[in-house]
């Protein structure tokens, strides 16, 4: 009789079957996933969760029999006697307890962890393929301290070390000190005895053939600092969250944009390890605040978009060297500025924001079921498209329903047409 | 005074140690039952529905379906639709049992009792486990295909492997041998000679022998139909088998893999076989345990009052207007007919004699039980045992359902006088494997045309296969076999039901 405990043996053995399936089932997946996360809160997709998807792809097909006359004994008779009918459909009858217990396999629910959906929400996104995009996949080498080494350039001593390890030295070896010299030397001056002064002088002597022997600081002790070098990602990310927050913006409009906000969190974070947010909100004059003012706090007031550039230009400039730091801008607004302020707007944004930005995203916003959002353009959408026929750098979309938030987000970030072929099966 | 083996909820592994060696007292004093070695295993709830997904066994080739279960049924745990079964236990030499680690001592107790000591003196000892499964083999040969598929997977792909074994498991239910013939498997045998196979193969690979002229072949028409029938062993049903044998273009790691997924199917084919007579067994075992322990002191009332919690909802069995309906239960039906033994063998009533003059008095509970448990499987031990107090026990009753009758459901026979022998019969006929399987054959090869396979699907009581499956497992079939295959339905008189015909697919250029 054995008794083994086995709940130390290494877990996850289904892990690998579990990614298979996975794998197999992935456009399925993908595809529930997606259906699953315009249901939820953003917040709570990015938790991870149950999907359901269809078992068709996924079916094991058997030979089964089906149809035919069928007999079946049943336990639980109450009034039937032999020759009775049942009805076939109504209560009271035997409910179908026949071969084919397949058919209730039409689709199955699983949970999938954070991971595993996140990974599946964003496969098949990608950065935009843009100017620094090679050096978000570079790392420079970084420099740092690596304990110490017996060999080096002399600007790297380690004084503290050397003194450290010369003094342990010391000791060891029994270096006089020099008290004792002068204790010996004083002894010898004061002493009177000849023979015993002859003794002392010898002592002396030997004391300080040995401190000779043995030096203060050897080359031995010496100690350097060693440096190592260390690869330091520079992949770090800002992104920057400009909403206009003018009176024309309804609750409903604001809730879209941090819906797509957090949706380009979540993809950053994805992509590096760093990712920052600055949040701009403007009306007619800019300033930057922190996420529960940005969404919430009362503002109003007249709109000048270029507000809100230019406060994104200037905290580029103090606080994110473009060498150092993708920068991603998304800016949402309901498309109304002030007649006056386009020019700026275009200016500023062709020559100060574009040409630092990875991407740039403008999201317009529209109310809820909003058909007049079609009948025509926005001044600030009207500007944005002559400036994209241009040739800028501009993603711009319309967005009225939360649904939409996501298949806008995943068509602005749609893997471009190069690594298609490999995200295909 | 006898000591308590154990008190309130909580064990540990010297716990676990006593409840074992006070069951097999009992198991083998008392009850004389025959078991393997044990070997107890505490895992998690994890590593328990991870056993699950792989058909219970502890070592298993990689492959999605598992996968997809494992996912199905962590889902259905996670949201407490399906509570997880209390134990796993494995027919194999030395038997494995998994025990939970969240059950409780009782349960423990219980399923220890339930599975190292009632399933496993069944699988020692009944006749189909003995004929047809290789209790000291089974482990090593799984180990043995886990590294075949493995390797498998590193030489010719995954996606190759994927789609053989795809198509194994589609046709797994019909890669049995229903009827003994051949010598028992012997699994260690098994793997020692597929590795010698291969390692002759590659020995004696030499490229020349590709270019030796061949002899002008035999005209066909020389091999009589009859003589083609017999080389080629048909009829057969056995398709995985045939296939393995036969198919011509498959590459011999693909032959192997056939054999693996028969091997196996062949190895649960008993299981399935006996599902009332195995639960029956293990119940009724862990229920004389248990009241003996209790009877002994060696558990507290309160112990004994949660062991009959559990065991009563493990036998429970709703009636057929119950929402909970879904068949008969086989733990209700086979506890309730290994104890309606006990009581015909100690104390028969006058229908009892005369319905079961052998064992009717006889007293020896135990030697009839035993006896039962070696020789019957679900078919016949209903056929023989299910008695008329019984019948009336559960108010069985037989429906015949005629998609002609516009009446509708016929009540065929109840549980009276005239009904007991027809519903028996019919009840007996449910569990019999070989009538609820599709009875499809391998009957011929058109070798001198197109090589189509022909397969025949005896149609029974007008029940036809379910079209979309049917044609997606033709579909595996023909890939395999990479030519036309046809399956033809006909009923008893020999009359053309239906008939499919499925064209491999291409296979992908990818292929070496």
């Amino acid at each position: 009789m054995h008794i083994i405990d086995r709940r130390l043996n290494p877990g996850g053995k289904s892990l690998e079957n579990r990614q298979r399936f996975l794998r197999r089932a992935k456009s399925l997946v993908q595809g529930a996933v997606k259906k699953t996360s315009q249901e939820r809160d953003i917040k709570d997709v990015l938790e991870g969760g149950e999907v359901t998807i269809p078992l068709d792809g996924m079916h094991e097909p058997r030979f089964r029999r089906e149809g035919g006359t069928r007999d079946m004994v049943l336990p639980g008779n109450k009034k039937f006697i032999e020759g009775d009918y049942l009805q076939r459909s109504g209560q009271g009858s035997a409910k179908d307890s026949g071969p084919g217990e397949g058919d209730s396999e039409d689709a199955f629910r699983f949970v999938l962890s954070r991971d595993e959906f996140v990974d599946l929400f964003l496969d098949d996104l990608e950065l935009p393929d843009l100017a620094k995009r090679k050096m978000a996949q570079t790392e420079t080498e970084g420099i740092q301290r690596a304990g110490y080494t017996t060999s080096g350039s002399p600007a790297n001593i380690s004084v503290s070390r050397t003194v450290r390890l010369a003094l342990a030295r010391r000791i060891a070896l029994k270096r006089p000190r020099k008290e004792e010299i002068e204790e010996l030397e004083a002894a010898i001056a004061d002493c009177t005895d000849e023979d015993e002064r002859l003794v002392l002088l010898d002592q002396l002597q030997k004391l300080k053939a040995k401190s000779k022997r043995i030096p203060f600081i050897d080359p031995l002790d010496i100690r350097y600092r060693r440096y190592e070098k260390a690869p330091r990602p520079v992949a770090q990310a800002v992104m920057f969250c400009l909403m206009d927050v003018s009176g024309s913006m309804s609750e409903h409009m604001k809730d879209l944009a941090k819906r797509f906000y957090m949706l380009l969190y979540v993809f950053l974070k994805r992509r590096y390890k760093h990712v920052e947010i600055v949040f701009i909100r403007h009306t007619d004059r800019a300033e930057e605040v922190d996420e529960q003012t940005f969404f919430y706090g009362p503002a109003s007031g007249g709109t000048l978009v270029s507000s809100a550039l230019q406060a994104m230009h200037e905290i580029v400039r103090e606080r994110f060297n473009p060498s150092d730091w993708n920068i991603y801008a998304a800016e949402a607004s309901d498309g109304d500025n002030s007649y006056s302020d386009g020019e700026l707007t275009g200016l500023l944004l062709t020559e100060k924001i574009l040409p630092v930005c990875q991407f740039f995203a403008y999201l317009e916003v529209g109310e809820s079921g909003g058909s007049a959002f079609d009948l025509s353009d926005s001044s600030l959408w009207t500007l944005y498209e002559r400036l994209r026929n241009g040739g800028a750098p501009l993603s711009m979309r319309k967005v009225s329903e939360r649904s939409e938030i996501f298949p806008v987000f995943h068509d602005l970030f749609q893997r471009r047409e190069t690594s298609q072929e490999k995200a295909a099966p | 005074m006898t000591e308590r083996l154990f008190e309130g909820a909580d064990w540990d592994f010297h716990t676990l140690q006593r409840i074992t060696d006070a069951c097999e007292e009992v198991a083998l004093q008392d009850l004389g039952l025959d078991v393997y070695p044990n070997q107890i295993e505490v895992i998690t709830a994890e590593q328990m529905l991870d056993a699950y997904s792989s058909v219970g066994m502890p070592l298993f080739y990689k492959h999605w379906s598992f996968g997809k279960h494992f996912a199905f049924h962590e889902a259905s745990y996670r949201k407490g639709l399906m509570g997880l079964a209390y134990e796993i236990v494995i027919n194999s030499s030395p038997c494995i049992s998994y025990l939970m680690e969240e059950n409780t001592a009782t349960m423990q107790t219980l399923v220890i009792a339930h599975a190292a000591f009632g399933h496993n003196h069944f699988f020692k000892n009944n006749y189909l486990f003995k004929q047809w499964t290789d209790a000291e083999g089974i482990l090593d040969y799984l180990d043995f295909a886990k590294n075949y598929v493995m390797q498998c997977e590193e030489r010719y792909g995954r996606v190759e492997v994927e789609r053989t074994l795809d198509a194994a498991h589609a046709l797994m239910s019909h890669g049995i041998d229903r009827y003994p013939g051949k010598k028992k498997l012997d699994l260690r045998e098994e793997e020692k000679r597929a590795g010698r196979r291969r390692q002759h193969e590659e020995e004696v690979f030499n490229d020349l022998w590709r270019t030796v002229p061949k002899g002008a072949s035999k005209t066909r028409s020389a091999i009589s139909l009859e003589r083609r029938r017999k080389l080629l062993g048909l009829p057969q049903e056995n398709l995985l088998y045939f296939l393995e044998k036969s198919a011509p273009r498959l590459a011999p790691w693909q032959r192997e893999l056939l054999r693996i997924v028969r091997h196996i199917a062949q190895y649960f084919y008993p299981q399935s076989q006996t599902k009332v007579m195995n639960e029956g067994t293990a119940t009724y075992v862990h229920y004389r345990i248990m009241t003996h322990l209790h009877q002994q002191g060696r558990i507290t009332d309160g112990n004994f009052l949660e062991f009959l919690g559990s065991h009563t909802n493990v036998v429970f069995q709703p009636e057929f207007d119950d929402q909970r309906f879904s068949g008969f239960n086989p733990y209700a039906l086979g506890f309730a007919m290994m104890q309606d033994i006990e009581r015909i063998v100690t104390r028969p009533e006058d229908e009892d004699r005369e319905w079961f003059p052998d064992i009717a008095g006889k007293n020896d509970v135990m030697g009839v039980l035993r006896d039962v448990w070696a020789n019957y499987r679900d078919e016949s031990f209903i056929g023989q045992f299910l008695s008329p107090k019984l019948m009336r026990h559960f108010r069985m009753f037989h429906l015949h359902d005629d998609p002609e009758e516009r009446a509708g459901i016929r009540v065929d026979a109840i549980h009276d006088d005239r009904g007991f022998r027809r519903v028996r019969r019919e009840l007996a006929r449910q569990h019999d494997v070989g009538y609820i399987d599709a009875n499809i054959e391998v009957v011929d090869v058109d070798l001198s045309g197109d090589r189509r396979l022909i397969l025949h699907h005896r149609v029974i009581k007008g029940s036809q296969l379910n079209e979309t499956d049917a044609k997606r497992v033709l579909q595996h079939l023909a890939d395999l076999w990479t030519y036309d295959v046809a399956l033809i339905e006909v009923d008893a008189n020999d009359k053309v039901l239906r008939e499919y015909v499925v064209s491999p697919r291409p296979i992908p250029a990818a292929v070496a």
